[in-house]
């Protein structure tokens, strides 16, 4: 599961861009600060590497790993210096 | 099963929410800085009660006012300088510095440098966005040639400032530059830094859309932030293709900025040091007295 504070997220669309399985989304409604924060797309592969969380610059996201739901990890792969190798 | 550690429980413990959320733009790397930071004390299991956050002024010198714990947020460029007085009053406090490009290396230049060369036991997380951000973009010691800033309109011609060079010519403990676009390698670095004795510097590389990417026509957030990808490499890389890779290699990663770890030794710091020599006094007094 993804917690995403949408009051705190300021829209910087960094989660959506840098997670590595493109989980995250736009969300449509809007925020007290009139932006759409991201939220976790209702058909994921989220696998819970908690890259969005680590690097949310407003600490806005927080994940907490299901236990039921069991997925197939898709292989994630990064550059060391950060960009996803797609 | 143990127990989770997530960004919720880390918010509880370490923020000031009533701060919340931050003055920084949206795209700034101030608050990833702040966040590796939380994880690594975190990890660190870091007694709050027993740290002080300093910092001078800037728009990376707000972190301190984030954290729940003490923090001094002083005069402009003046962070080292109060930071050693801290440590010099009580040595068992562990000192954070947060600071700026502008701040640590521009007007603060010259206490960086002695509080290096002395290796005083503090940890500093220099915040290098290219530019002075808080007060609009002026050019700073560290902006590569050819930047945009308003007080450089036609291009920066002065050449930057390697400040990892610097102090580890100087003789620091642990120098280490990353990049705030890529999370794991820079929480553990952070974590070695606060266990080290001595002075440890880490450089983080952080995007400033609006005073730097806007002016310098770097893009929106998502491109300014994969010019941090494309534009640095880890410093084991750079120095295997600078020896074995060919010429185009080579010219292709010639002027990226490097990455990396690149200074860790243990040289005995200031305080160390002081307290050898009140020790060395003491016993000779003692000595004196008894004859
Ligand atoms: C003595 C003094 N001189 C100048 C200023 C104006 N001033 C405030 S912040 C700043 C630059 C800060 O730049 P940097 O440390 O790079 O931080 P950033 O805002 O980029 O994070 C300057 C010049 C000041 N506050 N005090
Ligand atoms: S935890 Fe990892 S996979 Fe899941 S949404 Fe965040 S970045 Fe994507
Ligand atoms: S001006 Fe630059 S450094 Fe300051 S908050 Fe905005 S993006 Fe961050």
């Amino acid at each position: 599961m993804i917690e995403i504070k949408d009051d705190w997220c300021k829209g910087c669309g960094i989660c959506i861009e840098r997670c590595p399985v493109n989980a995250l989304e736009e969300s449509d409604k809007l925020n007290k600060k009139g932006i759409h924060p991201a939220r976790l797309k209702e058909k994921n592969e989220c696998n819970f590497c908690r890259l969005c969380e680590l690097i949310c610059p407003d600490l806005a996201i927080t994940v907490i790993p299901d236990e039921e739901v069991k997925k197939d990890a898709k292989k994630i792969l990064l550059s060391p210096t950060g960009g996803k190798n797609k | 099963m143990p127990e989770v550690r997530t960004a919720d429980k880390l918010k509880k413990k370490y923020l000031r929410e009533e701060m919340w959320p931050t003055i920084f733009c949206n795209g700034c790397g101030n608050g990833v800085v702040l966040d590796y930071a939380f994880w690594a004390i975190e990890e660190l299991d870091l007694d709050m009660d027993k740290t002080v956050f300093v910092s001078g002024i800037g728009c990376s010198s707000r972190l301190p006012g984030y954290i729940n714990a003490d923090g001094l947020h002083t005069t402009h460029g003046r962070s080292i300088a109060f930071a050693t007085g801290i440590k010099a009053a009580n040595p068992d406090l562990n000192i954070i510095i947060f600071t700026g490009d502008g701040d640590c290396t521009g007007i603060g230049g010259n206490h960086f440098i002695h509080a290096a060369r002395r290796n005083i036991d503090v940890t500093v997380i220099l915040i290098n966005n290219f530019t002075y951000g808080m007060t609009g973009g002026q050019l700073a010691p560290t902006a590569p040639l050819g930047s945009i800033a308003t007080t450089a309109p036609y291009g920066n011609i002065e050449h930057p400032f390697d400040i990892c060079e610097l102090a580890k010519a100087l003789g620091a403990n642990y120098v280490a530059r990353w990049s705030v676009t890529y999370p794991y390698q820079p929480i553990k670095s952070v974590k070695e830094a606060i266990q080290k004795k001595g002075f440890s510097m880490i450089e983080f590389l952080s995007p400033c859309p609006t005073a730097y990417g806007r002016r310098n026509k770097l893009g929106d957030i998502k491109k300014h932030w994969k010019w941090y990808d494309d534009n640095t490499i880890l410093i084991e890389e750079y120095n295997k293709i600078m020896e074995y890779g060919t010429d185009e290699e080579k010219e292709k990663i010639k002027n990226k900025i490097q990455l990396g770890v690149f200074q860790d030794i243990e040289k005995p710091g200031f305080f160390e040091q002081y307290e050898k020599l009140v020790e060395r006094l003491q016993t000779k007094k003692d000595k004196g007295m008894k004859k």
